[in-house]
């Protein structure tokens, strides 16, 4: 069965870029540009890594996070912050929160790749 | 045998010599260089109280009634160690307040009443013009025995008062007096009333009566006998003189004696000519020292050969051919010795005019200062309040007032010549300014001492005076029916004179004085307490007693007190340590083993450690609530009304000092208020500051990513297919413009706060503006299928005044919101333009899912990012909306936003009319839009999700 990650950001341009990106590397995508249409759909079909970003309609992406690790179902689920807010409190945050790794906006693509590799081994 | 005018021209150039160094003393004093601040000096001029009673009288007295003349010196001497605390205090006083006479002193302690200056100096007048008088007839005597002896008739003649008034050598004495104490006393004015020149004559007037009174009384003793005891050996053998020489040891003798000491103390201290010298005319407090046992030692020398004299008079004259006054003169003349005897004439001389020159000065200041000016300046008539220099007219009252004075004097003398000997008159003179007492004493040491008390108490102590002393001595001297005296007025036996409500058994002097200062204190101290003291009877009276340094203060303290209570007060109002260094202090000075417990108990505070409590306190509390404070752990006595008062004072400085740092910390509190607004409000500006720039890096990320992204994905896959390489390219492109757009926007916005908006004011038409930018973004909105409407069709509202540029970049701000937010599938924007009186309305609406109330607020504010976004792609800096809001505030217009709930939102703005105003003069609210809400502008955690505009 092939990875799943969802890509959640309300910006189409970097949405796009991340899909395609993910694509190459072989795992199936999503894209959801709202924090409340994310959580919908990791309750259809969760997926194994979630792109989180966090200035998002609706819920931010803090918020979707703290939801996420409310569901113990969800354990295994990994979730890597995309933030353009690279700021230390930011990171603290969402690593508070439950999330397991974090990548700045702007980020280099190997970046991304090995973070989403290291978190599925 | 004398010739008259050998002596006449030996007292006039006597006279001359005194004239000439009173004249040097003035003319030094001018220079400053006084010749009298010596003590000596000092000690000789208070010598001013042996007058020709003295030198004279004594004699007199002793022939008749031995031993009690020495009562006259008696009361200054055993006085004299008091004069340290009195009469310092009175010239402290007299410094302090400027006071010219001891009518001026009463007055002064009492309210500075006027009613009172006068009632003392008519009691003064009164009471010495026979004492002048005597003086007088003292020299005319004196010169007519020296002249005329052995002529017995011219003797009888002298005691007579036949003579006609031109042939009365007293009225010349008195004018020639009165010329030179003119001369002396009233020559120029000085503020102070001090007279150095008059001083220093009067003080070699002194020195020259001791110096004859001891050459006459060596001469009688040495020459006529062979010393003492051969002189006294003689006088025993007189079985008529040894009533001389014992003492009675009887109870009235006794009583004579205390009565006429006290009478002595009080003439010494309240003497108008002794306060002249001892007090006005001072120069130093420090003289007084000196004084202090030199003036007792005169007193002494100039009494030693009173009873050798007196005793030699009565064996050489014993058929009473020669009156006792005059022994003196008359010895030297019977013995041939005219030099001694024309010596003896200068020092009765010399006693006499010193006395009439200091007294008639003393008197003449009192009626002149106390009498006649303040009847004048109340005289309205005479408008001498308006005038401004007085001294003319006061130094005419002044001499008037010498003259007078001496006028009245002679006038007396004729009256009673003959019926009184020198020392009786001299002591109803003295009786009566004994009335001053009660009111000076009680002044400096009571404070309570009131005005009325010390009127009415010398009204009637003087009333009393001249009905048992005065009023008997007319009858006697035959202008009053005896029966008066003998049997009282219309037979009342209890108003007898000299016998007043049945007190027998005492001399006039002695009984006039009882009954006179027993009214007169009585009233005084009674009266005192019934009356209310004024404001400035108060402050005089704390200034009067409290004149002398507060070191006196400690001996104040004599009530008990026990260290431990002392210790309690310390504590309380000094802390703990304080109090005991201060007790351990007393304690190393009293020698108290301090490490002995309970010794605070066991040792009595002493006057030293009360006074010392009472400092420390003062430097807390103050002076007055110290005292108190003090007061009560002492046993003290209550409290006087002017400690009150004092105490008043002070809390009412300290009210005052309070209400001031009142205000004070009410200014600062303003002060600090205003800063901590202006504080908040910079770091509000600062936080908005941050969040702008956190915003703005924000904002440049998000296409920085993109681009980013992208670039890395073409470059890493050179394979990618053509349409997808365009489809990148594309997106990249479009990223940049709107890194581009946000940049030229967020500049675009600093640009209009950092400055005034200029604005390029013409009368413009909004219709054509709102074609232009609905033309602009023509191509875009076909793009996306949006349809944008403007209504109503044809021709404009007309034209508005407004700056073209600026009004369209407002126009498409609003128009890229609407297209942002309208229908993702049927988008539509109405613009709709409206013409009122003076102004221009335009609404740009869209069809989007409209915004919340809470989001409509803020929608103005920096990136305020209000309603998700509906068209995917779209997107602003968040600052479009801002910009607007700006530019059209900056044209006097209004711009709002509503949203009916379901129908979208409609963003409207007005613009004024061409002639409603002049938008460009007006630096209007462009500084104040980023801080007009900043609760709103870019709060943290809010759910940003798009840009608008």
């Amino acid at each position: 069965m092939a990875t799943y990650v969802l890509i959640v950001d309300d910006e189409p341009s970097i949405a796009m870029s991340l899909e395609f990106i993910m694509e190459k590397q072989g795992y199936e995508t999503q894209v959801v540009g709202d924090g409340a249409e994310a959580l919908q759909r990791i309750e259809k079909a969760p997926p194994d890594v979630v792109l989180l970003d966090v200035m998002l309609p609706t819920y931010d992406g803090f918020e979707v996070c703290r939801r996420i690790r409310e569901r113990e179902e969800w354990a295994d689920l990994k979730v890597l912050m995309v933030t353009a807010k690279g700021r230390e409190e930011d990171v603290k945050r969402g690593l508070a929160l439950g999330a397991n790794g974090y990548v700045t906006k702007p980020f280099a693509i190997k970046d991304v790749v090995a973070k989403v590799e290291g978190l599925l081994t | 045998m004398l010739q008259g005018s050998l002596i006449l021209a030996v007292a006039l150039a006597y006279l001359g010599l005194l004239f000439a160094v009173a004249y040097y003393g003035d003319r030094r004093a001018d220079a400053g260089r006084s010749i009298i601040s010596t003590p000596y000096v000092y000690a000789l001029s208070l010598a001013v109280y042996c007058t020709a009673w003295t030198f004279y009288g004594s004699v007199g007295r002793a022939a008749s009634t031995g031993l009690d003349f020495l009562t006259i010196y008696l009361g200054p001497t055993i006085l004299a160690p008091l004069w340290w605390l009195i009469v310092r205090k009175m010239i402290r006083i007299s410094k302090q307040q400027r006071i010219t006479s001891i009518a001026d002193f009463v007055a002064s302690r009492y309210g500075k009443s006027a009613v009172l200056g006068g009632t003392v100096t008519v009691v003064a007048v009164v009471g010495i013009v026979p004492y002048i008088a005597l003086q007088l007839k003292a020299i005319s005597t004196s010169f007519t025995v020296a002249s005329a002896y052995p002529n017995a008739a011219a003797l009888t003649s002298a005691g007579g008062g036949a003579v006609p008034l031109v042939a009365d050598t007293a009225l010349y004495v008195a004018l020639l007096l009165a010329l030179f104490t003119v001369l002396f006393g009233a020559r120029h004015l000085d503020a102070t009333e001090r007279h150095e020149g008059m001083v220093a004559a009067i003080a070699l007037e002194s020195l020259v009566k001791l110096v004859a009174f001891l050459a006459v009384g060596l001469f009688v003793t040495f020459g006529l006998y062979e010393g003492f005891g051969d002189l006294f050996s003689s006088a025993a053998e007189r079985a008529d003189l040894q009533a001389l020489l014992t003492l009675e040891p009887s109870a009235s003798v006794f009583g004579e004696w205390v009565w006429l000491t006290l009478l002595s103390m009080l003439a010494i201290l309240f003497l108008p000519r002794q306060f002249q010298v001892a007090v006005i005319e001072n120069v130093n407090e420090q003289h007084l020292k000196k004084g202090i046992w030199l003036f007792p030692l005169y007193l002494i020398l100039i009494n030693l050969f009173v009873l050798p004299i007196a005793l030699a008079g009565m064996m050489y004259f014993p058929d009473g051919t020669v009156e006792a006054d005059m022994f003196v003169l008359a010895l030297p003349l019977e013995s041939g010795q005219p030099v001694l005897a024309l010596l003896v004439f200068i020092g009765g001389l010399s006693a006499a005019t010193a006395m009439v020159i200091v007294a008639t000065t003393a008197l003449a200041t009192m009626v002149c200062n106390d009498l006649v000016m303040p009847v004048l300046l109340r005289t309205k008539a005479l408008r001498l309040q308006e005038r401004t220099r007085l001294t003319g007219l006061l130094l005419g009252i002044r001499r008037s007032s010498i003259v007078g004075v001496l006028l009245l004097s002679f006038a007396y003398a004729r009256l009673v010549e003959g019926h009184y000997t020198l020392v009786s008159i001299g002591l109803i003179s003295f009786a009566a300014v004994a009335q001053f007492a009660p009111a000076i004493l009680g002044g400096l040491y009571w404070r309570r001492g009131t005005h009325a008390g010390a009127l009415w108490g010398l009204l009637a102590g003087f009333l009393v005076w001249g009905y048992t002393l005065p009023l008997p001595s007319l009858a006697e001297a035959g202008l009053l029916s005896p029966t008066f005296v003998e049997m009282g007025p219309w037979g009342w036996a209890l108003l007898r004179p000299h016998a007043l409500f049945g007190l027998e058994g005492l001399s006039p002097v002695a009984h006039g004085l009882f009954w006179s200062l027993l009214i007169n204190g009585g009233l005084y101290v009674g009266l005192s307490f019934k009356t209310q003291p004024t404001a400035v009877e108060h402050s005089q009276a704390r200034a009067f007693v409290d004149a002398l340094p507060v070191s006196s203060r400690a001996a104040v303290w004599r009530g008990q007190a026990s260290v431990t209570e002392l210790r309690q007060l310390l504590q309380r109002f000094l802390g703990y340590r304080a109090a005991t260094q201060a007790l351990e202090r007393f304690a190393e000075s009293q020698g108290i083993n301090t490490t002995e417990p309970g010794w605070e108990d066991a040792v009595p505070a002493n006057a030293h450690l009360m006074h010392h409590a009472e400092q420390l306190l003062a430097g807390a509390i103050g002076s007055a609530s110290a005292h108190v404070v003090v007061s009560s752990v002492v046993n003290a006595e209550p409290l006087s009304l002017a400690e009150v008062m004092e105490i008043l004072d002070e809390t009412q400085q300290m009210m005052a000092h309070s209400r001031e740092l009142q205000r004070k910390k009410h200014a600062l509190e303003e002060a600090t208020q205003r800063l901590q607004a202006a504080n908040a409000q910079l770091q509000e500006l600062d936080r908005l500051k941050d969040d702008f720039i956190s915003t703005v890096t924000h904002e440049l990320r998000t296409p920085l990513t993109s681009i980013r992204a992208f670039s890395e994905i073409m470059h890493d896959n050179p394979d990618l297919s053509a349409e997808q390489r365009q489809e990148f390219l594309e997106v990249i492109i479009k990223e940049e413009e709107r890194l581009t757009r946000l940049i030229n926007q967020v500049l675009d916005l600093q640009k209009l706060e950092a400055e005034p908006m200029r604005l390029q004011v013409e009368p413009l038409s909004l219709r054509t503006i709102v074609n232009e930018a609905v033309q602009a973004m023509s191509q875009q909105m076909e793009n996306a299928s949006v349809v944008c409407t403007v209504q109503p069709p044809g021709p404009g509202p007309g034209t508005v005044e407004g700056d073209r540029d600026r009004l369209k970049q407002v126009l498409l701000n609003l128009l890229s919101n609407a297209f942002k937010f309208c229908d993702d599938t049927d988008g539509r924007i109405f613009v709709t333009l409206r013409g009122r009186a003076n102004e221009v309305q335009v609404d740009v609406a869209d069809n989007g899912p409209g915004i919340d109330r809470e989001a409509r607020a803020s929608i103005f504010e920096r990136f305020q990012q209000a309603r998700p976004r509906a068209r995917a792609g779209a997107s602003g800096s968040g600052l479009g909306l801002t910009i607007a809001q700006r530019i059209i505030l900056e044209h006097d217009g209004d711009i709002w936003v509503s949203s009916p709930p379901g129908e979208g939102a409609t963003f409207s703005f007005t613009v004024p009319r061409a002639q409603a105003s002049t938008p460009t003069d007006d630096p209007g609210p462009l500084g104040d839009g980023a801080s007009a809400t900043p609760d709103t502008a870019g709060s943290a955690g809010s759910p940003i999700t798009s840009s608008d505009s």
